[in-house]
């Protein structure tokens, strides 16, 4: 319990620094957000007031951020300076992202354990060294290339997949893109898999497990696998932030509408609010993730608690 | 930030022999790299001479090597590969032309000589690829011998910046950051993705430190009177960088891969900056009908990023006793 407060109180400072950072870094978006609005038109001075005024723009950077902290704890995101609520403007986004990752990480957590399990088990095998030059491979091919090329040849040519756009709903569209997203964080689950059964399968309790006569399965199933999927389960766990923020990319190419490619639409567009309210919330979603891991990382491993 | 490093021993010295030692309580960063405690080989060579000796005899690693070499003459002297300077002799009616006579690579968009422009983006991957790995290692290793040595309030003030950076996405912030300062060259990129980019190490270092640290030789050090520093940099770096070191070779493969991303999303490099990046983020409208505007520029990325990895794995498959 001590420790789980203790995680916590460390969470606050760091989301409160992060969020800030990110807030300071889009507000320093070179040009006049007000003026942009009004195009190559003259604005009269008060029209500039009222709206600075408005959007808060003549207080201290701190007090911007103050009043935008203030909007999200009670669940209002800001709105961007055409006056669209931030929150509406992503209200269907989330869910077309929240699939995307959900399938990534299923995807991440079946294929890739499974695949750790079988090099791990016979390493040096046919099977290990195939999964070692595979992932290596995953790893190595940027995901923008692997993606193209994964629509294209299982797309577009052999056509098992649609290649764009989310008319076949969950899980039909969200496949394809879910794998492309998620190859990366697979490779990596494999090898972490691979090498943490790997060498608790050597370990003392393994031995006494054979010496005392269990079973094979048993002895992987019950005693080895549990161990070695303790950094698995905090990479997986660190690995959903991370698939909510590579959304930008894969949701480029797929031509999904979700809260990655607004991102970046409003990047170009320095529609500020937007990107601060996006990427507040992904971090948001990162830390709680890595907060729920540690917690979660106390429950597996008794070592930590009393640490 | 004791979480994070279950592994480390309070108070209790480490085993010096791991390779008898089962110690399942690797943590995220270093569970896919064993930590390499020191050990002395029955003949008293160093890990580093074992290492190499293991080396030699592995065919990834010369091929890996080969490939990087090659890669590193190409981002060093790109005339003696490509017959063309930078975007230079284009011929607009050339665009997007297959390989054929004259061009074994065919043409770009703009009717460059592909292979030209391609050989000629061998440097923005290598140079940043690099340097934001030396920079990051080089903060990595001050902050975590700092941290992981003295302790208490620096360590914990450490820990937290690095929570700090570490909880920002890479993609999305560096592309924030990147959008709010254009006219970025290559060494404002390096600075972002540096920034982005050092707080594995730094984890993984201080573990390695903390590990290190209690260990009889540094008490023994201290006793014969060594003062701080020396017992930092003689005695605990040496004996806590091969992990790192391990990572930051990997490194390497990741930030090119995230910088060619970048440059892909547009945000990255602009022209007249060459760059493999750049050249894919072209490609992406055409590749349907072109395929080779994707192909041959994933080709080099991926062999680059590639090598690097591979080569990182038969390192740390050399240096980790565990394995042997």
């Amino acid at each position: 319990m001590r420790y789980a407060v203790q995680r916590l109180i460390q969470a606050i400072p760091v989301f409160v620094i992060t969020t800030f950072l990110i807030y300071t870094m889009v507000f320093a978006l070179p040009g006049d957000p007000i003026l942009a609005l009004a195009g190559d038109k003259p604005v009269p001075e008060q029209v500039l007031n009222v709206m600075r005024e408005h959007y808060h723009l003549n207080d201290p950077l701190l007090v911007q951020y103050g009043y935008y902290m203030l909007g999200v704890f009670q669940g209002n995101l800001g709105e961007t300076f055409t006056g669209q609520s931030v929150s509406e403007l992503l209200g269907d986004r989330w869910a077309v992202t929240a699939q995307l990752a959900v399938t990534a990480w299923i995807f991440e957590l079946v294929v890739g354990i499974g695949l750790g399990i079988v090099a791990g088990l016979r390493r040096g095998g046919i099977a290990d060294t195939a999964v070692l030059a595979g992932t290596t491979f995953i790893i190595a091919v940027p995901v923008f290339v692997f993606g193209y090329t994964a629509q294209i040849l299982l797309g577009l040519n052999l056509g098992l997949f649609p290649t764009a756009g989310t008319d076949e709903g969950w899980p039909g569209s969200y496949l394809l893109p879910g794998m492309v997203l998620g190859s990366f964080g697979l490779a990596y689950v494999a090898r972490l898999t691979r090498t943490s059964l790997v060498e608790n399968l050597r370990a003392d309790y393994v031995r006494t497990a054979t010496a005392k006569g269990l079973r094979r399965h048993r002895i992987v199933g019950l005693h080895a696998l549990r161990n070695s999927l303790i950094p698995v389960v905090t990479y997986l766990g660190i690995d959903f932030g991370n698939l909510m923020a590579g959304a930008v990319v894969t949701e480029g190419i797929f031509n999904l509408p979700g809260i990655g490619q607004q991102v970046f639409q409003s990047i170009q567009l320095q529609e500020g609010p937007v990107v601060v309210g996006v990427v507040t919330l992904l971090v948001m979603i990162f830390i709680v993730a890595n907060l729920v891991v540690d917690l979660l990382y106390g429950v597996l491993d008794p070592r930590i608690r009393r640490a | 930030m004791p979480d994070l490093h279950p592994g480390q021993p309070k108070g209790r010295p480490k085993p010096v022999l791991p390779a008898e030692s089962p110690d399942t309580g690797t943590s995220s960063g270093s569970a896919v790299l064993a930590d390499a405690v020191p050990e002395t080989g029955p003949s008293g060579r160093s890990l580093w001479h074992d290492a190499w000796l293991e080396l030699r005899g592995r065919v990834v690693f010369w091929f890996s090597a080969a490939v990087l070499a090659l890669a590193g003459v190409m981002a060093a002297f790109p005339d003696v590969f490509a017959a063309m300077g930078p975007n230079e002799n284009c011929n607009l009616r050339m665009s997007k032309k297959g390989p054929g006579s004259g061009a074994v690579f065919g043409y770009d968009l703009q009717g460059c000589d592909y292979w030209s422009q391609i050989v000629h983006g061998t440097r923005a991957s290598i140079v940043i690829g690099v340097a934001v790995t030396a920079f990051a290692l080089i903060i990595a290793i001050l902050l975590g011998l700092v941290g992981g040595y003295y302790g208490g309030l620096l360590d914990a003030l450490i820990a937290r910046i690095t929570d700090v950076f570490f909880g920002i996405p890479f993609v999305l912030g560096a592309t924030v950051v990147l959008v709010a300062f254009p006219g970025h060259g290559m060494w404002a990129m390096t600075l972002v993705l540096v920034l982005l980019g050092w707080t594995t190490m730094t984890r993984l270092m201080r573990g390695q430190v903390i590990a290190v640290k209690d260990t009889d030789f540094v008490a023994a050090a201290r006793m014969l009177g060594a003062g701080d520093r020396r017992i930092m940099f003689r005695h605990i770096l040496p004996n806590s960088i091969a992990p790192v070191f391990v990572v930051a070779m990997l490194n390497v493969g990741n930030v090119i891969a995230g910088e060619a991303t970048l440059d892909y999303l547009g945000v990255g490099l602009q022209y007249p900056d060459v760059s493999w990046g750049l050249q894919l983020n072209v490609a992406q409208t055409f590749f349907a009908d072109h395929p080779h505007l994707l192909v041959f520029p994933a080709l080099f990325l991926t062999a680059t990023v590639l090598s690097f990895l591979m080569l990182g794995d038969v390192v740390r498959d050399a240096l980790d006793p565990k394995l042997r």
